[in-house]
């Protein structure tokens, strides 16, 4: 149980997967000008991100791992991730209109994005277990949603604000992302994970 | 290396199986035109093209038995953006489906006028009417969607149209030095 609570905080504040590790900047950047946006896209990660390092797990122990095949792991795990992204965009279609509306467009985009790639690709690297994979996918998607709607919330703010002109636009948005991640590596000790 | 290109074949296999599976199984019958056409329209549901609301008229649009003029809450600019969606040559708005404004209205009620017959709040699409029985009737402001279906029903010419005000709900703050282009 302390282990997983450890994983928990580890993967949101110590090692978030946007302002630690970098992984997931193209959403990051790109879907954060408008804090609606910016929470549709961080509840669809959430949701993909959980789901899909789960399966990841099961493919890798169940399937590679017997084989002999763990050097097909990337290739498989995209293979895994897109039929997640899209039996996951069918079904909700299908059963949640309203879901499907808030989701909708994010959830093709997140196909992509390398933070869920990333995830799957160190649950095997750290040799978690399934309880443990989940948890971590869980985790990360907790951190970029955090990162995404602060982000997105002092971009809002930013909009309004009297920027000087060389710095308007990805300049300004670059720096505050910059002195987020800043922030965030004053987190780097809170927890150690054995 | 064969099993390598099996192992991976198979996977894939089950994978579109799965994928084809849903999609004959959770298939929407559902025409994304219609809603796009919906996106277009100004969702003010006032019934002046002869449609039940807006989503209705989308779909005779789609059926091909509506044309696209015939909207006038939305105004030149909305038939403008359905005959590009649509591809077709855009035409000016159908006089039949009544005038576009100027300027947006609300419905306002004189209320020493109002004899509390509730014919206005059964024929608002927008539940914008607030009243009861035997007692005045007022416009929530906000509410209201100017569509004047309410002014026809009203037995004693209580309601009239007047420009809706600007209120603290559609301020916003002005942007500060040269970036006022970017307010829109």
């Amino acid at each position: 149980m302390t282990e997983l609570a450890l994983i928990l905080v580890s993967t949101v504040l110590v090692n978030n997967f946007v302002l630690v590790r970098f992984l997931g900047l193209c959403p990051f950047m790109g879907v954060s000008r408008k804090l609606e946006t910016a929470m549709g896209m961080a509840l669809a990660t959430t949701f993909v991100l959980t789901l899909s390092s789960v399966c990841s797990y099961l493919v890798h122990s169940y399937l590679l791992q017997p084989l002999g095949l763990e050097y097909l792991r990337t290739v498989s795990f995209i293979l895994v991730i897109a039929v997640v992204v899209q039996f996951t965009e069918i079904v909700v279609h299908r059963t949640s209109p309203l879901l499907y509306a808030v989701l909708g467009i994010f959830l093709p985009l997140i196909t992509t994005n390398c933070a869920v790639l990333g995830v799957a690709l160190l649950n095997v690297q750290e040799q978690h277990s399934l309880l443990e994979s989940a948890v971590y996918g869980f985790g990360a998607a907790v951190g970029f949603s955090l990162v995404m709607i602060l982000f997105a919330g002092m971009r809002e703010r930013i909009d309004a604000a009297d920027v000087p002109r060389p710095f308007q636009g990805a300049a300004i948005a670059l720096i505050t992302a910059g002195l987020m991640s800043l922030a965030f590596m004053g987190f780097s000790g809170l927890v150690k994970v054995g | 290396m064969l099993d390598a290109i099996l192992a991976l074949t198979a996977l894939a296999a089950v994978f579109g199986a799965l994928l084809g599976y849903a999609a004959v199984r959770y298939r929407v019958e559902e025409d994304p035109l219609v809603e796009r056409i919906d996106a277009l329209l100004p969702q003010t549901q006032c019934g002046q093209c002869n449609y039940p609301g807006c989503r209705p008229y989308a779909e005779a649009i789609t059926r091909g038995e509506a044309d696209i003029n015939q909207c006038p809450p939305g105004g030149e600019a909305g038939v403008q953006a359905l005959a590009e969606l649509l591809g077709r040559e855009p035409k000016p708005l159908n006089p039949e489906n009544g005038e576009t404004k100027q300027q947006p209205t609300v419905a306002w009620i004189d209320e020493s006028v109002c004899i509390g017959c509730t014919k206005c709040i059964q024929a608002c699409p927008v539940d914008a009417i607030l009243g009861a029985p035997q007692l005045m009737h007022t416009v929530i402001r906000n509410e209201c969607t100017g569509c004047e279906l309410c002014v026809e029903p009203c037995p004693v010419d209580c309601i009239h149209m007047v420009p809706a005000a600007a209120g603290v709900a559609g301020w916003k703050w002005p942007f500060p030095g040269n970036r006022a282009e970017a307010a829109g």
